[in-house]
């Protein structure tokens, strides 16, 4: 299976986010990151491969265990992209008006 | 095709500026902000207070099939005019962004189309970033949540 990834695709998964939040503090290592989650260390290794992948993470060989810390670059290329916000936005106000649009008043 | 609901988050600001034009009368677009029940439903999480005057409190709290509370903020309401203007605070509990200034305008376009613009100002330029980096958290969860519910209903 093919899968385009891209930084949104990235950070659409709620345990990636709290993953980029733990090593935004600080560079660590997968075992440091993976005792953060209940999830299997496999699916966190999954998750790890899917960040550095699209280039949030960047992995450092440093003896036997490899380190991940954060890419501000690419970091800042999300905070510059405002698309997904506005579209949780749009699907709120959409429901917002379909809402009211079957609204009667006087019930 | 122009966007429906609009962005705007300037580079190195505080603020971050949405708005929508609604196919509603701005009675029903201001009604759909302030009526605890339809509010609950568009924004998919329980409003348990809403007290719609100057120095009212609201409190927005959503939680799981288990009843752990997976969202929770609150608020004071500073001006509060109907049809027209709503000024407040918003903090999310437990989440490190710090207090906003929420500004909310509803203007009457014609009789059945109104505009709402939602100016929200954070404490610092690093907290506005960190909503917008992460701003899909909230609207994943929702759909996790909403997912959660049909899947019940199935059992």
């Amino acid at each position: 299976m093919k899968i385009r990834r891209d930084v949104f695709q990235a950070i659409a998964d709620p345990t990636r986010r709290a993953i980029l939040l733990l090593v935004a503090t600080q560079t660590m290592t997968a075992g440091a990151i993976a005792a953060n989650f209940d999830t299997a260390r496999p699916t966190v290794s999954k998750h790890l491969a899917i960040l550095t992948e699209c280039e949030l993470l960047q992995p450092e060989q440093n003896g036997r265990e490899i380190y991940y810390h954060l890419n501000p670059q690419k970091m800042k290329e999300v905070a510059d992209f405002i698309e997904p916000f506005r579209k949780m936005w749009d699907a709120r106000f959409n429901k917002l008006e379909a809402i009211m649009k079957n609204y009667k008043p006087n019930k | 095709m122009e966007l429906k609901t609009k962005v705007n988050a300037e580079d190195g600001t505080q603020e971050i500026v949405v708005t929508r034009d609604f196919d509603l009368p701005v009675e029903l677009l201001f009604k759909a902000h302030v009526d605890p029940e339809i509010l609950g439903q568009w924004m998919g999480t329980k409003v348990l207070k809403m007290e719609g005057r100057p120095h009212g409190g609201y409190l927005l709290e959503t939680t799981d099939g288990n009843g752990k509370v997976l969202f929770r903020a609150n608020g004071v309401i500073h001006t509060f005019l109907p049809n027209s203007k709503i000024i407040r605070t918003f903090e999310m509990e437990n989440a490190p962004i710090g207090v906003q200034l929420e500004v909310q305008t509803f203007e009457r376009l014609t009789d059945n189309t109104s505009r709402f613009t939602g100016r929200t100002i954070y404490e610092t330029v690093a907290y506005r970033d960190q909503v917008l980096k992460f701003g899909m958290e909230k609207g994943v969860n929702m759909a996790h949540d909403r997912l959660q519910t049909v899947v019940e209903k199935l059992k």
